[in-house]
C-alpha cells in the first residue's frame, strides 16, 4: 500500500491512466540492475531511483576520476576518488529513500555474471567496453533475462532491447567483439558530455515500460542517435539463424569471457 | 544506379562488377573490417561480402561498433 507521503511523490506517475497505482505498486516490486555506474549509468541510476522502483543494483569497480565528471551526472566533484557504486548509492538514496540499493564493486565476468543477474527483472548495460557487452548479451541471452544494450561514440548513440530468444540479441547484430583496441574507446576518441544522458534516459525508459507492462519495446530495432546531425534513426533487426548464442545452432552454451576484446575504456591519459 | 545506404537514396556510376565488399571500399565506410552490413534486412556473413552483388534497388545499413558507455 502507497503511504500519502508515496501517493504525493508519485503523483504524475499515478494520474497517468497507463501507470497508476498499480503501476507504481509494479514499479516498487521491480528489480533492475545496472551494469557500469558512468555515463550511461549516471542518468539511469538517477531516473530509476526518481521514478520509484524498488531495487536497484549497480556494478561497477571503479573510482570516481575528475575526467569522468563531464559526463558522469550522478557523482560530484567531492566524489572524486570513491568507489563508484557508493557515490551513485548516495545520491540515489537521497533522491529517494524508498528505493533499495544493491552494490557491487566489482567487474562482471564470466565468473560472477550469472550470480548477479539472477536476482533482477530487467538489466541494463551500461559498460564501456566489448568484452563485458558480449558477456552481458550472452549471460541475459543465457538466463532469459531482459536488457537494454546501449553503446556510445564521439556524436553518435545507439541501443537496442532483447528479449532473449524472442527477439534479436546483440550478436545477431555483431556476432563477435572487435580485435582489442580495433575501435576507439571514449577515453581514446573522446565523447560529447550529453551523450550518455540521451542514451541512458532512453534505457531507464525501456526498464520502466517492461516492468509497467506497457508501450512497445525497442525490439527488433535498432535505434540510432546522431547528436551532430540531431537525428534519431530505426534500423529493423531480425533474429539470426547463424547468430553464436540465440541461432538455431548456437556455439556458445555458457557466459564466458571474450578475451581478446578485453580492454579498459577510461585508462586514465598518464 | 540508385540503392538505399544507411536511409539515404544514393546514386552509384555503373559498375556490374560491384559488390558489397567493394561498395565498403567505394563508399569509404569506417570500422571497413568490422562494420556488419545489413543487406535487403538481413546481416549479411563477412564471409559473403566479396560474393555479394549490389543491385539496383538494393537497400544497405551499416552498422558500426559503438563500445562506450561510461
Amino acid at each position: 500500500m502507497l503511504t500519502d507521503e508515496q501517493i504525493e511523490r508519485y503523483s504524475r506517475h499515478i494520474i497517468l491512466k497507463e501507470v497508476g497505482g498499480k503501476g507504481q505498486q509494479k514499479l516498487f516490486d521491480g528489480r533492475v540492475l545496472i551494469i557500469g555506474a558512468g555515463g550511461l549509468g549516471a542518468p539511469i541510476a538517477l531516473y530509476l531511483a526518481a521514478a520509484g522502483v524498488g531495487t536497484i543494483g549497480i556494478a561497477d569497480a571503479d573510482d570516481v576520476d575528475l575526467s569522468n565528471l563531464q559526463r558522469q551526472v550522478i557523482h560530484f566533484t567531492p566524489d572524486v576518488g570513491k568507489p563508484k557504486v557508493e557515490s551513485a548509492r548516495q545520491k540515489m538514496e537521497a533522491i529517494n529513500p524508498d528505493v533499495k540499493v544493491h552494490t557491487y564493486k566489482e567487474w562482471i565476468s564470466a565468473a560472477n555474471i550469472n550470480r548477479i543477474i539472477a536476482d533482477y527483472d530487467f538489466i541494463i548495460d551500461g559498460t564501456d567496453n566489448f568484452a563485458a557487452k558480449f558477456l552481458i548479451n550472452d549471460a541475459c541471452v543465457l538466463a532469459g533475462k531482459p536488457y537494454s544494450h546501449g553503446g556510445i561514440l564521439q556524436f553518435d548513440g545507439q541501443t537496442i532491447t532483447v528479449k532473449p530468444k524472442e527477439s534479436a540479441c546483440y550478436r545477431c547484430i555483431f556476432p563477435e567483439p572487435p580485435p582489442k583496441d580495433a575501435i576507439p574507446t571514449c577515453s581514446q576518441a573522446g565523447v560529447i558530455g550529453v551523450l550518455p544522458g540521451i542514451i541512458g534516459t532512453l534505457q531507464a525508459t525501456e526498464a520502466i515500460k517492461y516492468l509497467l507492462g506497457i508501450g512497445d519495446p525497442l525490439t527488433n530495432r535498432l535505434l540510432t542517435y546522431s547528436a551532430l546531425r540531431m537525428k534519431f534513426r530505426e534500423i529493423p533487426i531480425k533474429r539470426n539463424a547463424s547468430c553464436p548464442v540465440c541461432g538455431d545452432n548456437p556455439t556458445i552454451t555458457e557466459a564466458v569471457d571474450e578475451l581478446d576484446a578485453m580492454t579498459v575504456c577510461d585508462l586514465k591519459e598518464p | 544506379m540508385i540503392i538505399t545506404v544507411n536511409g539515404k537514396e544514393t546514386t552509384l556510376p555503373e559498375n556490374p562488377a560491384r559488390t558489397i565488399d567493394s561498395l565498403l571500399e567505394e563508399l569509404n565506410v569506417s570500422q571497413r573490417l568490422y562494420v556488419t552490413v545489413e543487406f535487403n534486412g538481413d546481416v549479411l556473413d563477412r564471409d559473403a561480402f566479396t560474393g555479394t552483388p549490389v543491385k539496383e534497388g538494393d537497400v544497405i545499413e551499416f552498422l558500426y561498433f559503438m563500445g562506450g558507455g561510461h
